[in-house]
C-alpha cells in the first residue's frame, strides 16, 4: 500500500526556473482586521508551492488577491510578468486563462450539466474551437481526471471527490501555465483527499504548470509541495521543504508538525 | 445626534441598492451582450411562470365576479358586471396581483439561486471564467424581468376576464360575444397604457431587487434564505409603493 511518505515530493531546483508569480509588500486588510501585512512569495516556474497557516490567517485572500478577485491595498503581484492591481478586466482576462483556480467549495455551476461546466470557460474566453474539437478537448480533459463517464450528470449526482475532480479538470480545460488551489482537501475523507494530492501531482506533470497550493492539510502539502510558505500574522513567516521546516524549533512553525 | 440603528441599516440598505441600480445602467447596455442568457432569462422567467399565473389571474376573475354580483344586483345594475369586472381587472387588480405573485415567485428564485452561487463561490468562478458576472447574471435576469411581467400581466388580464365571462354564466346567461363587447365597450386606451407601463416598473423592481438581495448574500445557507425571503418582501412593498406613485402621476395628468 502506498503510505504519505512514499509520496513526499523530491526537492526540484534543478527544474526551477523563472518566476512565474512574485509578490511583494502585500498588504490587505478589511477595516481594522490586517490580514496581509507585508506579505511577499515568488513562485518559480515548474515550483510547486504550498501556503501553509490557521484557518482565517488570509491564506484564501492572498490566492483571491493573486487572480485578481480581490484589489489589495498595496504591494505588488506580478503573473506572468504582468501587474495583476493595475489590469484593465479585458487585460486580466487574458492573464487569467493562463491561470487555473481550483476553489474551497468547487464552485461547479449547479444549473449545468459537467459538459457544459467544462466548456463554459472555453466559450466565455472565446477559445475557438469547433463543436467536435470541443468535446474532445471535455473528454480528453474528463479521462485525465478518471472522470469520461460523468460528462452528462449534473453536479448535485456526484459525490465531493467526484466534484473536485471536475472542478480540476474544468480549471485544466483551458491549459493552464499555474495552478493556484484553494483548500483542496478540506471537507474530503483522508482516502479522497490523498487521491486528490495524487491527482494534482499528476496533472501537474501532464500539463507542466507550476502550482500554489493553500492548506492546511499537512498531508497533501507533504504529497504536493516542494516548499513550504508559512504564513502567519500576516507575513511569510518561515519558508523551506517540509523538512526543514518541520526541523525547526520556532513554536509558531511547530505548532503545524505536532 | 446618531440616527437609531435601524434607521442606519435602512439608510445603509438603500444606499447600497441605489448604487446597485446605479451600476446596472452604467454596464447593462454596454458590450459584450449577453443576448442568448437573456433568451434563456426570459424562458424561465415567463414561459415558466404562466401556469402560475394564468390560474391565479383565472381564479380571480371567476371570484371578483362571483363576489360583485350582489352587490350590483342590489343597486340594481347587474348588466355592468362586465364592464366593472373589465376596468377592474385591467386597471388594477391583473397588474398588481400578477406583480404579486411575479414577485413570490420570481424574486424568491432570483434571490436564492444568486444566493446559492454566491455562498458556493459560482460568481467568483464565473469571473475567473472570463465572464463579467454582474452582466451574465443580474442585467440579464433584471431585463428578463422587466419584459416578460407585462407580457404575463397582459396574458393574465385575459385570463382572467375569461373567468369572470364563466362566473358571470353561472348565475345568468351571456354569450361570449355580449361579455367582451361590454369589457371592451367600457374600456379606453386610458385605462389601459398607464396599467401597462406601470408593470415594467414592477417587473424592475422585481428582478432588481431579487438580484441585489441574491447578489449580496453573505453568512452561508442561513443567508441563502434571508436573500430569498426579504426579495419577496421587499419586491412586493416597492410594487405597491410603484402602483401608489403611478396612480397619483397619472391623477395630475388627468390620465383617468
Amino acid at each position: 500500500m502506498e503510505t504519505v511518505q512514499e509520496t513526499i515530493r523530491p526537492p526540484v531546483h534543478e527544474k526551477v526556473q523563472e518566476p512565474v508569480i512574485t509578490i511583494r509588500h502585500l498588504y490587505k486588510s478589511f477595516g481594522a482586521n490586517k490580514v496581509l501585512a507585508d506579505f511577499s512569495l515568488e513562485l518559480k516556474k515548474g515550483e510547486n508551492v504550498a501556503v501553509l497557516g490557521k484557518s482565517g490567517s488570509g491564506k484564501s485572500v492572498l490566492i483571491k488577491c493573486i487572480i485578481g478577485l480581490l484589489k489589495p491595498d498595496s504591494g505588488e503581484i506580478n503573473v506572468l510578468g504582468q501587474p495583476v492591481a493595475n489590469l484593465d478586466h479585458d487585460e486580466l482576462d487574458r492573464i487569467r486563462v493562463k491561470v487555473g483556480f481550483l476553489f474551497q467549495s468547487n464552485a461547479l455551476y449547479d444549473s449545468m450539466t459537467v459538459r457544459e461546466n467544462l466548456e463554459f470557460p472555453m466559450r466565455r474566453h472565446w477559445i475557438k474551437m469547433t463543436p467536435g474539437e470541443s468535446s474532445d478537448r471535455v473528454m480528453e480533459t474528463l479521462k485525465n481526471v478518471g472522470l469520461a463517464h460523468t460528462v452528462d450528470m449534473m453536479p448535485v449526482e456526484l459525490s465531493g471527490g467526484m466534484r473536485k475532480r471536475i472542478a480540476l479538470a474544468r480549471t485544466l480545460i483551458l491549459n493552464p501555465d499555474i495552478m493556484l488551489y484553494d483548500e483542496p482537501t478540506t471537507g474530503l475523507d483522508p482516502i479522497t483527499g490523498k487521491e486528490i494530492s495524487k491527482l494534482m501531482m499528476e496533472v501537474g506533470e501532464k500539463y507542466n504548470t507550476s502550482s500554489l497550493i493553500i492548506s492546511h492539510d499537512m498531508n497533501c502539502i507533504r504529497a504536493t509541495a516542494d516548499r513550504i510558505v508559512m504564513l502567519i500574522d500576516g507575513k511569510c513567516y518561515a519558508d523551506g521543504s517540509y523538512e526543514e521546516l518541520k526541523r525547526n524549533n520556532d513554536p509558531k512553525v511547530k505548532q503545524f508538525f505536532e | 445626534m446618531a440616527l437609531p440603528k435601524t434607521w442606519q441599516s435602512f439608510l445603509d440598505e438603500t444606499g447600497d441598492m441605489s448604487r446597485f441600480t446605479g451600476r446596472f445602467f452604467a454596464q447593462g447596455f454596454k458590450p459584450r451582450y449577453e443576448f442568448s442568457e437573456f433568451i434563456h432569462q426570459c424562458f424561465i422567467i415567463g414561459f415558466k411562470s404562466l401556469p402560475l399565473i394564468g390560474l391565479t389571474g383565472f381564479i380571480m376573475g371567476l371570484v371578483l365576479t362571483m363576489q360583485l354580483r350582489p352587490s350590483l344586483i342590489d343597486y340594481g345594475v347587474e348588466s355592468q358586471l362586465p364592464a366593472m369586472v373589465g376596468i377592474a381587472i385591467v386597471r388594477e387588480i391583473g397588474p398588481v396581483v400578477t406583480a404579486l405573485i411575479f414577485a413570490g415567485k420570481i424574486g424568491s428564485s432570483i434571490g436564492a439561486e444568486l444566493g446559492s452561487m454566491k455562498v458556493t463561490e459560482q460568481i467568483d468562478a464565473m469571473e475567473v471564467s472570463g465572464t463579467n458576472p454582474f452582466k451574465y447574471l443580474v442585467v440579464t435576469r433584471v431585463l428578463a424581468a422587466t419584459v416578460m411581467l407585462p407580457v404575463l400581466v397582459i396574458l393574465s388580464d385575459a385570463i382572467s376576464l375569461y373567468g369572470s365571462y364563466l362566473g358571470v354564466n353561472i348565475r345568468a346567461t351571456t354569450s361570449f360575444q355580449l361579455f367582451f363587447k361590454q369589457v371592451f365597450d367600457a374600456l379606453s386606451f386610458s385605462d389601459v397604457w398607464p396599467a401597462v407601463i406601470k408593470t415594467f416598473f414592477f417587473g424592475f423592481a422585481v428582478g432588481m431587487v431579487g438580484c441585489y438581495k441574491g447578489y449580496n448574500s453573505r453568512k452561508g445557507t442561513e443567508g441563502v434564505g434571508r436573500s430569498a425571503n426579504s426579495a419577496v418582501v421587499v419586491s412586493s412593498l416597492l410594487v405597491f409603493i410603484i402602483d401608489l406613485v403611478v396612480v397619483q402621476v397619472t391623477d395630475l395628468l388627468g390620465i383617468n
